[in-house]
């Protein structure tokens, strides 16, 4: 199945200007993403998800600049891209066909005044320039895909007209409908209750085997993790601390920040009250990172070395972590 | 919708009502004896009985309400004192200039401030932003008379691009009259541009926060397809309230710039009745401006309807 990486992020940067300065989001994100699977972005809220997802798409907030790093993407005509450098003419041209994204607030996402067929319908006029009876058979088409129900009637309603669960699956058709390469998903379903969450996860699921395309989907929810993906990298503070295969990363989490993440994962077989504090203190703010490894403060394993910069590297083959003492925290398990 | 519309409609005929009655009420509280006053100190005692008997004002009060409510319904605002001529016709031969010099400031207006509004917004902290938003605050605070009377003495006295004042004469053309009218909607229109700009890019900025235009641009549209499809609709509620506002606003306009450009509308009138104490025009012109606001409020908020399906009344 593994064609090769569709993205891989080497490096990746990502400075906010502020009346206070510039502050450093991301500070070294590096991961890849094979072509046709699954990696899960997972961190704790503010280690810099969304961030990274936006700066893929070249979609950054006006005051945020990628300030290093490469975004190297693997067009569908096999060029290769740098999203880092691409200018917003060429930019346009991937954004919807080659690269979609859904965003975690279904409520929001959508233009409220516009019908959803509308707003479907708008990626084929954009990319296909498709309009009329065609664009709106292919519209039903796709809202017949996303499983809601009778789609010649909904493709009319607004978004206030439909509920949490059915818009994200208006915003998965309109990600989808140009059948892009790469799906960018941030945290698609933690706003939804839990069942209509497994009904969209089911979906994407069964999207991507039928239509093949990568995604990376961010979430903070390790259930979801081993439910959807892959491959995993997890994020601390602006930073990808590991990257692994998902058996692997549960099996052997090699990072000390990784093994306190699953160890802090509710189990049936462990009761709540029992539950592991793993890591004790919280995340320091982005301006107060110490220079070395920015876990070290919070870490049961931390030395003296660890005040110098790391970086990931292969523990063994297609696992990569930034630890100086990986072997030990493995050992250990 | 329609069930709307018959509401708003019932309401309209309250507010009217109320309209009436408040100016009819207002001729009847001024101090004094209303004809003595109409008439001024020189009048005998028998000329203001004879004016008294002439308005009704000797009938009891209920009597002199149902008649003059009676009276408007039927289009009748009374006569006018010092023309001698029904009220309504006096207003009818007003009405062309301060109609074309409230549409025209309103053109002017939308035409400067909705575009400025929206590519500051989009530039927002930048340059022309900031002057901008200062040449606004200054255009709003600056009394209108006094940017007409500045425009006149430059424009037109100095420079001769415009007529000076007046509306032509008899015999001028309808265009000639529009051409006495450009000066005065520029004036105007600048005081109410400002108002719309501030309008505008407030809304604008809102909008451009929002989630949806995250969306759109993931979609892979021009920036300007984002702004004046996506945001622009959304924005445009609060752009149609302010605008319906302004409209409110150029009657008091009108007023002023009718004066400093001397042009016979319905603000000069209503400022030579106050003056002459023509107490009919002044009610007659309260009754017509009153229900051609409540109009536009009307407009204004079936625009809503058009413009947001979310919108329920
Ligand atoms: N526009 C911005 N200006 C300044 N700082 C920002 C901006 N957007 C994000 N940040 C900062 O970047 C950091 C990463 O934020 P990000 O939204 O990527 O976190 P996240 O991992 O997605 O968290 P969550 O799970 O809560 O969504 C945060 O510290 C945030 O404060
Ligand atoms: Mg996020």
């Amino acid at each position: 199945m593994s064609a090769g990486p569709i993205l891989s992020v080497e490096g990746l940067r990502v400075a906010f200007r502020s009346r206070r300065g510039a502050v450093t989001a991301l500070r070294d994100v590096s991961f890849t993403l094979e072509a046709g699977r699954t990696l899960a972005l997972v961190g704790e809220s503010g280690s810099g998800k969304s961030v990274t997802s936006l700066a893929i798409l070249g979609l950054l907030p006006r005051n945020g600049d990628i300030t290093a790093g490469r975004l190297a993407y693997r067009a569908r005509d096999g060029r290769e891209l740098d999203l880092a450098r691409l200018p917003q003419s060429e930019f346009r041209a991937i954004r919807g066909r080659e690269i979609s994204m859904i965003f975690q607030e279904p409520m929001s996402s959508l233009n409220p005044l516009f019908t959803i067929g509308d707003q479907i319908g708008e990626m084929l006029l954009l990319h296909e320039g498709l309009d009329g009876a065609a664009r709106r058979k292919r519209v039903i088409e796709m809202l017949e895909m996303v499983e809601i129900p009778a789609p010649a009637r909904r493709i009319d309603s607004y978004p206030h007209e439909m509920s949490g669960g059915m818009r994200q699956r208006v915003m998965i058709a309109l990600a989808l409908i140009c059948a892009p390469q790469l799906l960018i998903a941030d945290e698609p379903t933690t706003a939804l209750d839990v069942t209509v969450q497994a009904q969209i996860l089911d979906l994407m699921r069964r999207l991507q085997r039928e239509m093949g395309m990568s995604i990376l989907f961010v979430t903070h929810d390790m259930g979801v993790v081993a439910e959807m993906a892959d491959d995993v990298a997890v994020m601390y503070a602006g930073a990808v601390i590991e990257q692994a295969p998902v058996a692997d990363l549960f099996a052997r989490p090699s990072h000390p920040y990784t093994r306190g993440l699953l160890a802090s994962i509710p189990r049936p077989d462990r009761p709540e009250g029992e539950r592991l504090v793993a890591i004790a203190g919280s995340v320091p703010p982005l301006g107060s990172l110490p220079s070395g490894c920015a876990f070290a403060p919070r870490c049961p394993l931390a030395t003296p070395a660890c005040a110098e910069p790391v970086g990931l590297r292969d523990i063994h083959p297609g696992h990569r972590v930034a630890c100086i003492r990986a072997e030990e925290v493995l050992a250990d398990a | 919708m329609k069930l709307y519309i018959l509401k708003r409609l019932v309401g309209m005929v309250v507010v009217v009502f109320l309209v009436l009655t408040i100016a009819f009420v207002i001729v009847r509280l001024a101090p004094g004896d209303p004809a003595a006053l109409m008439l001024g100190p020189d009048a005998t005692p028998a000329d203001a009985a004879e004016l008294r008997a002439r308005l009704g004002l000797d009938r009891p009060i209920p009597v002199q309400y149902l008649t003059f409510i009676v009276n408007a319904l039927q289009g009748d605002l009374g006569q006018s004192l010092f023309f001698n001529r029904p009220v309504l016709s006096v207003l009818a031969e007003r009405v062309e200039p301060t109609a074309f010099l409230a549409l025209f400031s309103l053109a002017i207006s939308v035409v400067i401030a909705l575009p400025l509004g929206i590519f500051v917004a989009y530039r927002r902290g930048s340059f022309l932003d900031q002057s901008a938003v200062s040449v606004a605050m200054l255009a709003a605070s600056v009394p209108s008379f006094w940017t007409g009377l500045v425009l006149q003495r430059y424009l037109a006295t100095d420079l001769g691009w415009f007529p000076a004042s007046g509306y032509g004469g008899p015999d001028a053309t309808f265009l000639d009259r529009m051409g006495y009218l450009m000066l005065p909607s520029i004036v105007l229109g600048i005081v109410n541009s400002a108002l719309i700009l501030r309008f505008t890019r407030a809304s604008m900025l809102d909008v451009l926060g929002e989630d949806y235009i995250r969306t759109a641009r993931s979609k892979g549209m021009t920036e300007g397809r984002v702004v004046l499809r996506h945001a622009m609709k959304n924005a445009a509620i609060p752009i149609v309230t302010v605008v319906g506002l302004t409209f409110a606003l150029l009657v008091s306009g009108a007023v002023v710039t009718e004066r400093v450009f001397n042009i016979p509308g319905m603000g000069n009138l209503v400022v030579g009745a106050v003056l002459r104490r023509d107490y009919p025009v002044i009610q007659g012109t309260l009754v017509v401006v009153a229900t051609l606001y409540i109009l536009i409020n009307l407009a204004v908020d079936l625009l809503y309807l058009v413009i947001d399906k979310r919108v329920r009344y």
